[in-house]
């Protein structure tokens, strides 16, 4: 939506999106309630995590593990789940509990490097 | 200057079609519609509209193409039935959240099963909730001056909803009545021309329509859409009266006949409201005060004002032309007796519900509703809410 506000009396009239080509623009990130966070310390680099995120949400670089994207995880958990138990990398976390940054950004590591979108 | 001719209801409303000349006709036919349909064709092989008009398979699919070239920016119109209309169920929904200003006449004809062409209110009443506004219509003069009050309404900036103009199969769709038709200069300069604020086909500047809206925004959507029918009463109302002025033919959200005074009275939604008329004359000159009311707009609903028309009365009959199978009777009776209720109208509302499937209602029908209201007012007989008026026990 490009609009100044997000209540109904802002947005514009039948769910009309007005500037065109800005599906970049919706950061699916924001529908996620559980969050998923990397311990880069404990991370093994099995990549385990990657293979099996149902989205692209693993950022990889140089064949190593290096981050999140916030932006589009939705939080389901699989990367958690298949976290080998002798590294357990990834905790999951209500999203309300994360302090920062909040849905629709990239987690520190990846950033900087402008790949997370 | 406009002039008095003999039209059945379907050919007044291809008439005001014409007159329209929308630029988009997606229509399917299906009886009793389906004269408007065959007539308006006619118009279009002979030249005498510029309307594309789009033969489709289904409703679903008259609906669809109505709702793609509206949202195109087409002035776009189809019209239908009963089983028609609840096949493009889905697609009302969809043409009223799009904010889409199409007009659509609906002859009202009773749902299946059984199998029925006949009239009664099922199938608007089954789509009261679809977010269109609905404007019923007694005669063929109603439904032909509330197809060009409709495009205006729907048109609206403020508005932006599509407009359903209801009137009762065959008995009005198929029955020659003589009406008023105005000039085509009238029309035109009344409905004015259709300038879209944003269409598809403006390729200068795109949009999305039609996005996906989670509960991150569907919820706020929604809300701007329920704003709109508040927002629509009151310009239901102006354009009424401005058309009014224009034709001497003025509707309200409802029209009242010997209520100032009554002590009992019916609401009732189309044609039997001239039934209802003749029973108030006959009980009247027996000196018994009935009135009746007869309710032209549904949606958005005209409830502070029904308040105030039925507020002095003693006892009201709600006359219902449609079930809504809650086990607690037709559907304008639900809204009448709930819009009532917690204010200081406290009287007994009862609801009839009367003439599924073409069933006839003759004045002594309406007669017994009377008869019934004053007993009651009379405590000689026990409040009962819902009753079926005319059906074999």
């Amino acid at each position: 939506m490009t609009t100044t506000g997000n209540g109904w009396k802002d947005l514009p009239i039948g769910a009309v999106i007005e500037k065109a080509g800005n599906a970049r623009e919706y950061l699916t990130g924001d529908w996620r309630t559980m969050r998923p966070v990397w311990d880069p310390e404990k991370c093994i680099q099995c990549l385990f995590c990657w293979v099996y995120c149902p989205d692209a949400s693993i950022l990889v670089k140089d064949g190593k593990m290096i981050g999140i994207n916030y932006e589009h995880c939705k939080g389901c958990g699989i990367c958690a789940a298949e976290c080998p138990k002798r590294a357990s990398a990834i905790t999951m976390i209500r999203e309300s509990d994360a302090d920062a940054p909040s849905a629709g950004s990239t987690s520190a590591a990846a950033t900087g490097k402008g790949g997370a979108c | 200057m406009g002039k008095r001719v003999a039209l059945t209801g379907n050919e007044a409303v291809a008439l005001a079609m014409k007159q329209i000349n929308p630029d988009v006709v997606a229509a399917y036919p299906i009886t009793p519609q389906t004269e408007i349909v065959q007539y308006f064709s006619s118009f279009v092989s002979d030249g005498q509209v510029s309307t594309e008009m789009v033969r489709v398979e289904s409703e679903h699919s008259a609906m669809s193409a109505t709702i793609g070239a509206s949202a195109g920016g087409a002035r776009a119109m189809t019209a239908t039935s009963s089983q028609g209309l609840a096949l493009m169920h889905e697609m009302l929904h969809i043409a009223s959240s799009y904010r889409l200003p199409i007009v659509m006449p609906v002859v009202n004809r009773a749902l299946s099963g059984p199998i029925n062409i006949h009239c009664d209110h099922s199938d608007t009443m089954s789509a009261r909730d679809t977010g269109w506004i609905q404007l019923y219509s007694e005669n063929a003069q109603e439904a032909y001056d509330n197809m060009f009050i409709a495009q205006r309404i729907a048109e609206h900036p403020d508005v932006l909803l599509p407009v359903m103009v209801c009137m009762d199969g065959f008995i009005i769709s198929h029955s020659l009545e003589n009406l008023n038709i105005e000039d085509d200069k009238l029309v035109k300069d009344f409905v004015g021309p259709y300038e879209p604020k944003q269409y598809l086909l403006d390729v200068k500047n795109p949009y999305t329509s039609g996005p996906l809206a989670m509960y991150d925004y569907y919820m706020e959507l929604k809300r701007q859409q329920a704003e709109a029918m508040f927002t629509a009463k009151p310009i239901v109302q102006a354009i009424s009266e401005e058309y009014g002025k224009l034709t001497g033919r003025h509707q309200g959200f409802f029209e009242t006949y010997k209520l100032d005074d009554a002590d009992i009275a019916v609401v009732v939604i189309g044609s039997t409201a001239g039934t209802a008329r003749s029973a108030v004359d006959h009980l009247r000159a027996q000196g018994i005060k009935a009135g009746a009311l007869k309710l032209r707009m549904f949606r958005p609903v005209p409830r502070e004002e029904i308040i105030a028309a039925l507020s002095p009365l003693k006892a009201v009959a709600v006359m219902d032309r449609a079930d809504s199978y809650a086990g607690f009777g037709g559907p304008l009776f639900g809204d009448v007796r709930s819009w009532l209720y917690g204010t200081k109208c406290d009287l007994p509302v009862v609801n009839y519900v009367y003439g599924l499937g073409g069933r006839d209602v003759i004045m002594e029908d309406v007669l017994k509703v009377y008869d019934y209201l004053n007993k009651l007012v009379n405590h000689q007989v026990p409040l009962e809410l819902v009753q079926y008026l005319g059906v074999r026990e």
